[in-house]
């Protein structure tokens, strides 16, 4: 693992804070949907943590992402409030997106975040529209693609993967492998390497795990630097790992992954737990401060459910509003 | 005043754009140097360079998809579609993407791109090179519709397009790139949503888009020899659509005919037909006809292909038998 600059130590918590925030996040929307408090599906992105935090504490506010299905994870990482978060899931006027984009739509302009999309693969072209956008008006922003092992189906991400290497656009392309689309494992869905589909275009390649945080990040940082310098693309595949079901109604998940596969990542590969272990030995700090983090992201998380629930929906004249920007 | 084509008055419409606005990029396959196989873009390349007039790999949906991203932060690209026909292969990212954002992110989010692509048949060009898909846009809040029906119109609506802050398609007919309209020298934009008499009349009002245009004013041309005064209308922009002049036009003659080149089965005719129905039913002296294109893929064969489009010929046939009152169930 790296070796720690203690003057990285504000960097340190504050990406241990947001990967706690994403998992609590994930647990109050779980808890959200089973006391039928929510409506519609969500997918959740816990066990995931490393992958989002890594690569948006490598970017600035002003850089974009785009995000999926399973974007919570994404959205928190890049800055977003959770009032406002809970607010968009409960369909509330005072969501990221006045309540008519939902969990599968938010997206948050202000910090960067273009949108989560339902359609598999379905932001790879805004991804590598936006980096066109920012090459041509030299903003030096960078983009980060965020998509899953099951958008490698998908012929769209290979056209614009083509057009991102030859006009060198800077933009990471960021695989979660977290092994299954849906209910299939990734090994039935994708020939050959993962990796290897990029470099076929001559973009730069990398596969990193998902799971370590500092590994992601310090791979982030580079390729970050290296994108604004006009180095990109850059393709990435993280391997990592989904705990909960595809949704959260998939509940009984026996006949495609085994009890004793999720058990294994939970206990030994889970981000949080092993970014905690090595905060603390390496000193940056001890378990009871730790633990005050943790308390104080819960209550914020909570605070936040509660003032959700009882926001208002949006009046019933906005039903025809924003489908034409004036 | 000048004439010129269809196909310059396009190329102007973009360069001026262009000069007007550095946020303006244009991409597409075979822009660049060839101008498209159409030649409709020649010059640009030169005058703003490959930055700017973009050629791209053979991937619609791809380059559709980056003109969408593009389009969210902070440029106002122009996508040329090489066919028409290619619409299929950009609908996700047309459909779910460019009409949805806005909408989706609560009215954070913008596409402010123009979709150029074209339509209509007789060219011999078969199947897949020679359907008008517009109905299938005009489908689907978000997006905008817009149908020239001339050089003037095209210039106009084009321009219009580009300043809208919204993704908006314009369909321009393949078969019209040579014809010659009068455009005036100075600039001028033809706003959405209005739209033109090009002849007035009492008898009967004939609603026509695009090409039908002509047609139309040909079938009135005819007409007027025999006593019938057609007013020719043409919407200009499908999306959003001005109902007021086609209601009062038919309140004012009382019959209708409406033409359009996309297939006739669940179309732009049934929608304006319908339209007339529900606002107007009362004013009827005979059943709102519809002309559109056959309802089979477009052959290639050349006397086949020419059965399948509305003419005048049809057209005035269809009139004079709602004049005559010789309509089945007709009033
Ligand atoms: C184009 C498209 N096809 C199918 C679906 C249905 N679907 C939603 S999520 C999903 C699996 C996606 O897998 P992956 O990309 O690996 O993301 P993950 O769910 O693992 O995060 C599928 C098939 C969809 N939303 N869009
Ligand atoms: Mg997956």
């Amino acid at each position: 693992m790296t070796i720690p600059n203690i003057s990285n130590s504000e960097t340190y918590l504050r990406m241990y804070r947001q990967m706690v925030r994403i998992r609590n996040f994930e647990d109050n929307a779980n808890k959200l949907y089973l006391t039928a408090k929510m409506p519609g599906l969500t997918h959740m992105y816990s066990g995931q943590e490393a992958v989002a935090v890594g690569l948006c504490e490598a970017l600035e506010k002003t850089d974009h992402i785009t995000s999926t299905h399973r974007g919570h994870g994404h959205c928190v990482a890049k800055g977003a409030d959770f009032q406002q978060m809970f607010c968009e899931l409960l369909g509330k006027e005072e969501g990221y997106c006045r309540g008519k984009g939902g969990s599968m739509h938010i997206a948050d302009q202000e910090n960067g975040n273009l949108g989560a999309n339902a359609i598999v693969g379905g932001s790879a072209g805004i991804a590598t529209g936006a980096a066109l956008s920012a090459k041509r008006l030299a903003t030096g922003a960078v983009t980060v693609c965020f998509f899953g092992d099951g958008a490698l189906g998908q012929g769209l991400l290979y056209e614009v993967m083509n057009m991102a290497a030859l006009w060198s656009l800077p933009i990471i392309y960021a695989c979660e492998n977290n092994l299954y689309g849906e209910y299939t494992h990734v090994s039935e869905m994708a020939a050959g390497q993962l990796k290897t589909r990029a470099s076929a275009f001559g973009i730069d390649s990398f596969e990193v795990d998902g799971q370590d945080v500092l590994a992601v990040n310090d791979l982030a940082q580079d390729l970050v630097v290296r994108a604004r310098r006009g180095e990109g693309p850059f393709f990435v595949v993280l391997n990592t790992y989904r705990y909960h079901g595809h949704h959260v109604g998939d509940i009984n998940r026996a006949y495609y992954r085994s009890k004793e596969e999720e058990d294994e990542w939970k206990t030994n590969r889970d981000p949080i737990k092993n970014f905690a272990h090595w905060l603390i030995d390496k000193k940056i700090i001890d378990q009871q401060d730790l633990t005050e983090i943790q308390k104080d992201i819960a209550a914020e998380a909570e605070a936040a459910v509660i003032y959700a629930l009882a926001a208002r929906y949006p009046s019933e004249r906005e039903v025809g509003d924003h489908v034409y920007k004036i | 005043m000048r004439e010129i084509t269809l196909s310059q008055a396009v190329n102007e419409a973009i360069a001026e754009e262009m000069r007007r606005d550095p946020t303006i990029f244009l991409l597409g396959e075979d822009v660049a140097e060839a101008g498209t196989p159409f030649k409709i873009l020649s010059g640009l390349v030169e005058e703003f360079g490959t930055e700017r007039i973009i050629d791209t790999p053979i991937s619609e949906p791809g380059f559709t998809g980056i003109a969408v991203g593009a389009a969210m932060t902070g440029s106002r690209p122009i996508v040329d579609l090489m066919f028409g026909d290619f619409l299929t292969l950009v609908m996700d990212q047309m459909v779910n993407q460019a009409a949805k954002i806005h909408y989706m992110s609560g009215g954070k989010l913008n596409v402010p791109m123009v979709l150029r692509t074209n339509m209509g048949a007789t060219r011999r060009s078969a199947a897949q090179h020679s359907q008008s898909l517009h109905a299938w846009v005009c489908h689907v809040p978000g997006l905008k519709v817009a149908m020239p029906s001339s050089a003037y119109e095209a210039k106009g609506l084009l321009k219009t397009a580009i300043r809208d802050n919204n993704p908006v398609i314009i369909f321009e007919d393949k078969l019209m790139y040579q014809d010659k309209a009068e455009v005036p020298e100075e600039e001028y934009l033809i706003p959405f949503g209005e739209a033109k008499i090009h002849r007035p009349g009492r008898d009967i009002t004939l609603i026509a888009t695009s090409s039908m245009v002509q047609v139309a004013q040909q079938a009135a041309e005819s007409l007027a020899q025999e006593g019938i005064e057609a007013e020719v209308i043409d919407p200009r922009t499908l999306v959003p659509l001005d109902e007021g002049t086609l209601i009062a036009s038919v309140k004012k003659t009382s019959r209708a005919i409406v033409v359009d080149e996309g297939h006739r089965n669940y179309g732009i005719t049934a929608e304006l037909a319908s339209r007339i129905t529900e606002k107007a039913f009362y004013y009827l002296d005979a059943p709102v006809q519809r002309l559109a294109a056959m309802d089979v893929p477009i052959p290639f064969s050349p006397p086949l292909e020419d059965l399948t489009v509305p003419t005048p010929d049809r057209l005035v046939v269809a009139a004079r038998a709602a004049l005559k009152g010789e309509l089945p169930h007709g009033a």
